[in-house]
């Protein structure tokens, strides 16, 4: 069914979520949140070394603490084979991922877990934890991407073995594959170019940086079920990940959803579950662990570090005539970087005939990285938009016009393979080019950047129930946890096909026990994929009461219709019966044929392609090399935008997270191995006073695929960022500025070279 | 080890716990008080999740000791709304999305009402400045600035 025709009543308003009270009166329940009787405190002990091998654990004076009740070390976590597994939004080695959570023979980076305690209060774990004694032989580390990828680079593997080049490797090195994409011959399109650019750009590790750390409560009960609340962008990734590293029937988990304080993508992975599982089975009693600020900058996330090359060619008309790009991810201790889609997303934007991407998979002494918004995006997005300004300044265009010259629209072939359907990228560059933003005169000092940016965004499975009440409310059960306001989207779409009040529609989260599976909230799928079973489930619906009036009048359900609410003859011929509202026929349902629940469980396809063109204005200050941004502008195609209010959220969002991976954060590492920042203080995430307004523009191209034309939009807003805020700085100094982050020393050593 | 007994006002009503000495005020909040809507972000005082108002002041509750605190009058999230009715910087954060995973909410309108009760009338820059310790990492802050702004014009207004 389209609704495009429709007059729409709820989808595109802006309505209060249902959750919101709960939130601004501190009622809501995050993963911290939970208290059970008898509840330990669940704490674990990290190495000290970049890399070095266990020789031994003592826990012999620790058990003896009083108040200690479990203790945990990796012999205690089942063996897992090393193949990779279908899991939540992509694919995972739950070997890795079992050494990642408690280290079996091995520490990879400052921070890998060894041990673990459950005692009954803070002040106990932490003393066990001083008196469990590791002996580690102590092994050389690697930090650097490039460094990691030369002959004599420490090993931290010796069963990786390069994929994906030939002849196979006969030594093991930290290069865990190569990647490549692309069609025609971009050296061929170089002889045809009068301007080519070609650099090299690097980028640092960054944190998703939510403001929750990762927090579980796990009651193993006495009748063998494991019972996890936590806080996580899946209850089923969750539940799935926990039984397979702890060789458990899916079935015996039970997860339920707390609320997230922030995700990102770096809460699509499990880190605690499983240790407080083991802490609860041995002490029978019910564990809370808590994550610190340290230990989630220490071992969790982030995204990969980058060592980038870029070369485009160009005709004087501005017509791209080659292009390609050599990436290099830190994947961190095991393998896993966002290579890939990297190398898929990195030319997107662009009409290409002969383009070329390369991607490696690196391993370091660095925390395993995790999905961060748009993985692998962004920094491949600021390597390729920082080459296309520069072009831009060479051919003397404007760098919107180059664009427009080159932009992918429906039917472009796509760098990884597929051709575009129905997409809106002109129309956000002919927005940002229209915006007021783009014609402010500039001061001295002053710079504007441009930058493009694209996601595929996901569809994938997803469970809905709406259960009508017999007062007439109507109860939906999703089955994403929601991270930024989703229930409100998908309670409007709920109403909307309903015909009722919105504020008529309640909906929860459900716990994996009370709705069919789910997969992640991520890929920005939740109100595209998650809605389309929620419109489905309440299609289900409407063709229910349709049955239930037309046996109520005696006539065939096709000749009701279903209309802003109401049960109404077809026509004149139909009869003249007066119509029935949803509370009417919920009422009799018990005399009609039962309960009315609708029900649907989908694989969504057709994620419509996302894209994004931001504008940034900075003033750099000569003297001290601040960066102030002076104006942003972020326009993008939503297909539909659901709550405006949400989508401009998300953008903006995404905006600030970006301009911080630009200007500021960066993982900052000793000789030694150690991470020197781990903390909020150091490690520098924009406040308020760093930013200013961050206008938005959405564009709606709709996606013919969803009902309303739904495209998923919380990833596409990271990925312009880092070359609108790179391409602003490098026209303020007057000098191209190729790696990241544009921290004040860095633009000082720039004007001073 | 010995507890510390302390009677202190929480939200208008005195309490009396018994806390170890090395709780902070935010340990106790949220464990010994069960008021877990002041958040721990970090435990340094750079995230502002666990705000609170603690004798009129602005603090971090991660910063304080919970056995400092007999005779202190402590202002959290949960006493901001008066019976049914929510504070206006609590309703206008609904009404304009200004929060999206809500975690950092409750520490963003505590630090954002006891700005106008200093300030009825405060800048732009000035609402930035205020509000620079406390971080939300959702909503690049625009929607939570405009809402303040909005929230002093409306109460100078009435």
């Amino acid at each position: 069914m389209g609704y495009e025709d429709k007059e729409l009543k709820w989808v595109g308003t802006r309505q209060i979520r249902p959750d919101g009270v709960d939130k601004v009166t501190g009622r809501a329940n995050f993963g911290a949140d939970l208290n059970l009787p008898g509840m330990l405190t669940g704490k674990i002990l990290r190495s000290p070394h970049p890399h070095a091998k266990i020789v031994s654990i003592n826990t012999d004076k620790a058990a003896a603490l009083p108040g200690v009740k479990a203790i945990v070390t990796g012999a205690d976590m089942p063996e897992m084979p090393s193949e990779m597994a279908q899991a939540g939004e992509g694919a995972v080695n739950f070997r890795y991922l079992s050494n990642n959570i408690m280290a079996h023979d091995k520490v990879l980076y400052d921070g890998h877990p060894v041990a673990a305690v459950a005692a009954i209060s803070d002040a106990v774990a932490n003393e066990a934890l001083s008196l469990i004694e590791v002996e580690y032989e102590v092994l050389p580390h690697v930090i650097d991407v490039e460094e990691s990828m030369k002959p004599d680079a420490p090993v931290l593997h010796d069963t990786i073995f390069t994929a994906g080049v030939e002849p196979k490797p006969e030594k093991p090195s930290n290069v865990v594959m190569r990647v490549q994409m692309g069609f025609g011959d971009p050296d061929a399109g170089y002889e045809k170019s009068d301007v080519v650019i070609e650099r090299n750009y690097t980028t640092q590790p960054v944190h998703q940086g939510y403001i929750e750390p990762h927090a579980a409560v796990v009651e193993w009960t006495e009748n063998d079920e494991c019972r996890i609340w936590c806080s996580s962008q899946g209850q089923f990734m969750v539940r799935t990940f926990t039984a397979k590293l702890l060789d458990l029937e899916l079935a015996q988990v039970r997860v339920t959803p707390a609320e997230i304080g922030g995700g990102f993508g770096g809460k699509t992975t499990i880190y605690l579950e499983p240790v407080a599982a083991l802490l609860s089975r041995k002490s029978h009693r019910p564990v809370r662990m808590v994550m610190s600020r340290d230990e989630v900058f220490r071992a969790t996330g982030p995204t990969s570090g980058t060592a980038m090359r870029v070369k485009i060619g160009a005709t004087r008309d501005g017509k791209i005539q080659g292009a390609e790009a050599e990436l290099k991810y830190q994947a961190g201790a095991y393998p896993g970087s966002p290579v890939a889609p990297g190398c898929m997303t990195a030319f997107a934007p662009y009409a290409l005939e002969n383009v070329k991407t390369v991607g490696y998979d690196v391993v370091v002494n660095r925390p395993l990285s995790a999905s961060y918004r748009a993985p692998g995006a962004p920094m491949a997005s600021f390597a390729v938009e920082s080459a296309i300004d520069e072009l831009a300044q060479e051919l003397g265009m404007d760098p919107i016009d180059l664009r427009l010259k080159n932009a992918a629209k429906e039917g472009t072939q796509a760098p990884y393979g597929p051709k575009f359907k129905s997409i809106g990228y002109i129309e956000t560059l002919e927005a940002a080019k229209a915006h007021p933003n783009y014609n402010i005169p500039l001061g001295p000092n002053q710079g504007r950047g441009v930058a493009s940016g694209f996601w595929f965004n996901i569809g994938m499975q997803s469970s809905a129930t709406v259960n009508v009440a017999e007062d007439g409310t109507v109860c939906v059960i999703s089955g994403n946890p929601d991270i930024g306001g989703s229930r409100a989207s998908l309670a409007m779409m709920a109403a909307e096909v309903l015909g009722v009040d919105y504020n008529k529609v309640k909906i929860i989260v459900g716990d994996t026990a009370s709705i069919g599976y789910n997969d992640v909230t991520g890929g920005s799928r939740v109100t595209f994929a998650t809605g389309m079973a929620i419109i489905q489930a309440a299609e289900d619906v409407v063709q229910q009461l349709r049955e239930r009036a037309a046996m109520t009048w005696d006539i065939g359900v096709d000749a009701v219709v279903w209309e802003d609410g109401f049960a109404r003859p077809a026509s004149a011929n139909a009869g003249d019966f007066k119509p029935l509202s949803l509370a009417d026929i919920a009422a009799k349902a018990g005399r009609t044929g039962g309960p009315i629940n609708g029900k649907a469980a989908i694989n969504a396809r057709g994620a419509g392609a996302g894209f994004g063109t931001h504008i940034c204005d900075v003033e750099v200050d000569p003297d001290t090399g601040h960066v102030t941004v002076l104006r942003y502008t972020a326009v993008q195609d939503a297909g539909k935008a659901i709550h405006p209010g949400y989508v401009e959220g998300q953008m903006q969002g995404g905006v600030a997270q970006g301009v911080g991976w630009a200007l500021n954060e960066e993982y900052i590492y000793g000789e030694d191995g150690r991470l020197q920042n781990p903390g909020f203080l150091d490690y520098r995430m924009p406040v308020a006073s760093d930013l200013p307004m961050i206008d938005t523009v959405i564009v709606e191209v709709p996606n013919p695929a969803h009902p309303f034309g739904v495209r998923g939009v919380g990833e596409v807003p990271i990925v312009p960022p880092l070359g609108a805020t790179a391409n602003a700085v490098s026209h303020a100094i007057g000098k191209r500025m190729t790696d990241l982050p544009l921290s004040p020393p860095a633009i000082v050593s720039a004007l001073d070279s | 080890m010995a507890k510390f007994h302390v009677t202190a006002t929480v939200n208008g009503e005195e309490v009396e716990y018994l806390c170890d000495p090395q709780q902070t005020m935010l340990d106790v909040l949220r464990d010994e008080l069960n008021l877990t809507g002041t958040k721990e972000g970090c435990s340094s005082g750079d995230c502002g999740a666990c705000s609170v108002i603690l004798d009129g002041r602005l603090v971090c509750s991660c910063l304080a000791l919970g056995a400092e605190l007999d005779g202190a009058k402590i202002e959290t999230i949960e006493g901001m709304a008066e019976g049914d009715e929510l504070h206006p910087l609590q309703q206008k954060f609904l009404e304009e999305a200004a929060l999206q995973c809500g975690f950092c909410t409750p520490g963003f309108l505590v630090a954002a009402k006891n700005l106008l009760e200093r300030n009825p009338d405060p800048t732009e820059t000035e609402v930035r400045y205020w509000l620079a310790g406390n971080l939300c990492r959702c909503t690049g802050y625009d929607k939570i600035i405009r809402s303040v702004l909005d929230v002093a014009a409306e109460m100078r207004g009435s």
